[in-house]
């Protein structure tokens, strides 16, 4: 792959957060660290899906990438422009570029401007559009692209239902014509059969567009459907990276094996042939990871040399990327897995909280 | 009789200067011993107030009226007195929330929350109670469970918290168990843990479990019996199986098609369902499902179609119901004016449900060798459905 292909380059990035105690001189008394040494490359054209559970350092790993967070550590290139260290001015220019879908709808667009608003502010903004009807002409296309009557631009963001905001949302990214966008969720807030207006959307746009994705999910059969590569997290860094279909048929990562067996599949004949891998316990506390794989206090094939003192680097096994030191004898079926008992997990103030994971809302949808 | 028999419950919101919202309107169905029954829907479809409603929990309110019957064990749940319901309620009827730090009383301990129950229902005291509770907690698998006792709910994580609100709902064995999204808060693997549990449960001390979800592998994995809520409505209701297999409703089919399934391949678009869960017909006025359905037709409005029941306990509430794979539908029921239509639910069957279950085994074949010859805790065996 050459150098021009690539969009998006990330390496080693880190984002840690100092945890501070104290009344009035704060002293930080540890690092929360929730991202710790990923290295990642996006193909121009093509959708990258980071998949892992609450509190892995997905989303900060997607605003680091977009500078929204600072990172502490790393580098992030953009079509060859190393990010990290570009001043202010010309970063907001790069912004154009990159563009952001987040999560929650309603609270990520402003309730007090209506939707014309929302989208000519950053076309004012970044100078786009010569006159008023210019943008004008601009938002009309970009609503049309989007699936939303022209009668939207008059209205407030809580007359629309929620797959409306977040097709909103998805025009706000869309109007000012980035290459790159960097989708947080962009259906987990929706309703199973809104998911799939919005998931079908997303891919429409690619293929009219090139668009690059990066899209984030704790929903695996979500991600596994728009992405060309998955790549899942677990505690701050990357256990495995594959192409979307080698992810499902040879998980080689015993996370991914144990995180592919655990999403329940809308049909009795597999649930009931299929065997579960349990995981034991909870996710450690990422302000006090585990020494070594950081993943060995849970996984069932852990061996009591190197998982817990030496920790993996991703290497290429047969087409996928993998973080394990035995991921070849597990696959070869030589290692055999074993039981695990749990152990406490403090949720000690950090991370995200329980309810990372909304569930599918849409208020006042009935009345 | 079956233990608990839900028969037409309706549960209107009257609010002046506002229009009455019927949240439930006429949903019957029953749960045996031992039985997992499903309820699945999308938001505002009123499976919740459904759990609410039983339970008895739905807000003192002027202009709330429940009609209809559910009776568990020859009593009616909704004639009761409070007294009485609270001695049934966490004894004999149990239900576990969606939100557990919502649902656990922040500033007391789990071993208080916990023995309280005991207290109530069974009568124990000090250290008979806390030997219980402690024993509980141990076996929803809460390890070292004896400190776990002393804690507060934001001490715990939220799968620990879930199973906690757990072991208090099972801490009387009670006959009959709600879950209300009861996975929907947590992580997958947290949720495979959490479903194993339920199961585990059901299979040891064959409790009724009314599993409410929005999560359609949720249902596929759990439940013997699925009811499909629409606006309010059970839309079609069927075994686990045939729900699956050859969905009628044409909502239930829009369901399937809208899910993205880890075991398809890439590149599949999704079928959804146009419009929103706004768009509603309100029932009186024919079925509120039309503005949404490819395979409406004109009977559709006016009249709201009825529940019709087949001889195998199945039934859809749907005048032109999407054909039964493999088959050619009667030529009479095929909609005027639309090929549109009568092609767009032939598609929209393709990802839930082909013709040839073994197709759809295919994947799952494959998967099972790839995830391992793995010695991993096995899914419980369950007992086949019935013809």
């Amino acid at each position: 792959m050459t150098d021009s292909e690539i969009l998006v380059e990330v390496r080693d990035l880190k984002v840690h957060f100092p945890i501070k105690r104290g009344v009035f001189l704060d002293r930080v008394v540890g690092h929360v660290k929730a991202v710790d040494g990923v290295d990642l490359r996006i193909p121009r054209g093509r959708t990258y899906g980071l998949v892992g559970e609450s509190g892995c350092g997905k989303s900060t790993l997607g605003r680091a990438l977009l500078q929204l967070t600072p990172p502490t550590g790393g580098e992030v290139r953009f079509d060859g422009v190393e990010l990290t260290r570009l001043p202010a001015g010309k970063l907001r220019t790069m912004r154009r570029r990159m563009q952001m879908i987040f999560q929650d709808p309603m609270s990520s667009l402003d309730p007090r401007q209506n939707v014309e608003s929302i989208l000519t502010e950053g076309l004012q903004t970044h100078g786009i559009g010569a006159d008023r009807d210019d943008r004008r002409r601009i938002i009309g296309e970009t609503l049309d692209a989007v699936g939303l009557p022209r009668w939207a631009l008059s209205r407030y963001p809580h007359e629309f239902s929620g797959g409306q905001r977040q097709r909103i949302g998805i025009a706000r990214a869309l109007v000012l014509g980035p290459e790159l966008i960097v989708a947080d969720e962009p259906v987990s807030a929706l309703d199973v059969s809104i998911q799939a207006q919005v998931v079908n959307l997303l891919d429409k746009l690619q293929d009219d567009l090139g668009l690059t994705y990066l899209v984030i999910a704790h929903d695996l059969a979500v991600v596994k459907h728009i992405s060309d590569v998955v790549g899942v997290m677990y505690l701050g860094a990357l256990v495995e990276e594959a192409s979307s279909d080698r992810l499902y048929s040879e998980p080689l990562h015993p996370y991914t094996r144990a995180l592919m067996s655990a999403v329940p599949v809308p049909d009795p004949d597999v649930e009931d042939r299929r065997e579960r891998i349990l995981l034991a316990g909870d996710l450690p506390s990422p302000a006090n990871p585990p020494s070594g794989c950081r993943f060995h206090t849970r996984c069932p094939w852990a061996q009591p040399s190197r998982c817990k003192d030496e920790r993996p680097a991703l290497r290429e096994i047969g087409g996928s990327r993998v973080a394990c030191h035995y991921a070849e004898r597990i696959a070869s079926g030589e290692l055999r897995p074993h039981g695990v008992s749990a152990q406490v997990v403090r949720p000690a103030g950090e991370g995200e909280a329980p309810t990372a994971v909304s569930a599918p809302t849409e208020p006042g949808s009935y009345v | 009789m079956a233990l608990l028999e839900v028969d037409d419950l309706s549960v209107t919101f009257a609010r002046r200067g506002q229009r009455t919202v019927r949240a439930v309107d006429g949903v019957s169905f029953s749960v045996d011993a031992g039985q997992v029954v499903g309820l699945v829907g999308e938001s505002g479809c009123g499976k919740s107030v459904t759990s609410l409603a039983i339970m008895g929990l739905l807000p003192k309110q002027p202009g709330l009226r429940v009609g209809g019957k559910a009776v568990f064990d020859g009593t009616d749940l909704l004639q009761l007195d409070d007294r009485s319901r609270r001695d049934i309620r966490g004894r004999d009827v149990a239900m576990i929330f969606q939100d557990p730090l919502s649902s656990l009383n922040p500033v007391i301990p789990i071993g208080l929350q916990v023995t309280e129950v005991l207290a109530r229902h069974r009568g124990m005291k000090g250290e008979a109670a806390q030997k219980e509770a402690a024993e509980l907690l141990d076996r929803v698998g809460i390890p070292d469970p004896r400190r776990r006792l002393k804690e507060y709910p934001h001490q715990l994580s939220g799968g620990m918290r879930q199973r906690a609100l757990i072991a208090m709902a099972v801490a009387c064995r009670p006959r009959l168990l709600i879950a209300d999204e009861p996975t929907t808060a947590l992580d997958v693997t947290i949720q495979a843990q959490i479903l194993e549990l339920l199961k585990e449960l059901v299979r040891d001390s064959g409790t009724a479990l009314v599993m409410i979800t929005h999560d359609l592998g949720v249902v596929a994995g759990m439940c013997d019996t699925i009811n499909v809520l629409y606006a309010g409505r059970v839309v079609e209701k069927a075994r686990r199986r045939p729900l699956f297999r050859e969905p009628r409703h044409p909502y239930t089919v829009g369901l399937l098609g809208s899910v993205p399934r880890l075991d398809a391949g890439r590149g599949e678009r999704l079928v959804p369902i146009p419009g929103s869960v706004r768009d509603v017909l309100a029932w009186p006025d024919g079925c509120a499902f039309a503005p949404r359905c490819a395979r409406r037709i004109d009977e559709c409005v006016g009249e709201p179609p009825e529940l019709s029941l087949t001889h195998d306990g199945r039934g859809y509430r749907c005048v032109n119901p999407a054909p039964v794979p493999g088959t050619v539908p009667p030529a009479g029921t095929a909609a005027p004016g639309a090929t549109a239509a009568t092609v767009a639910p032939a598609e929209a069957a393709e990802p839930g449900a082909t013709p040839a279950p073994a197709g759809i085994a295919e994947p799952g074949a494959t998967a099972a060798p790839a995830a391992g010859g793995v010695a991993g805790p096995v899914p419980a065996p369950r007992e086949e459905e019935k013809p």
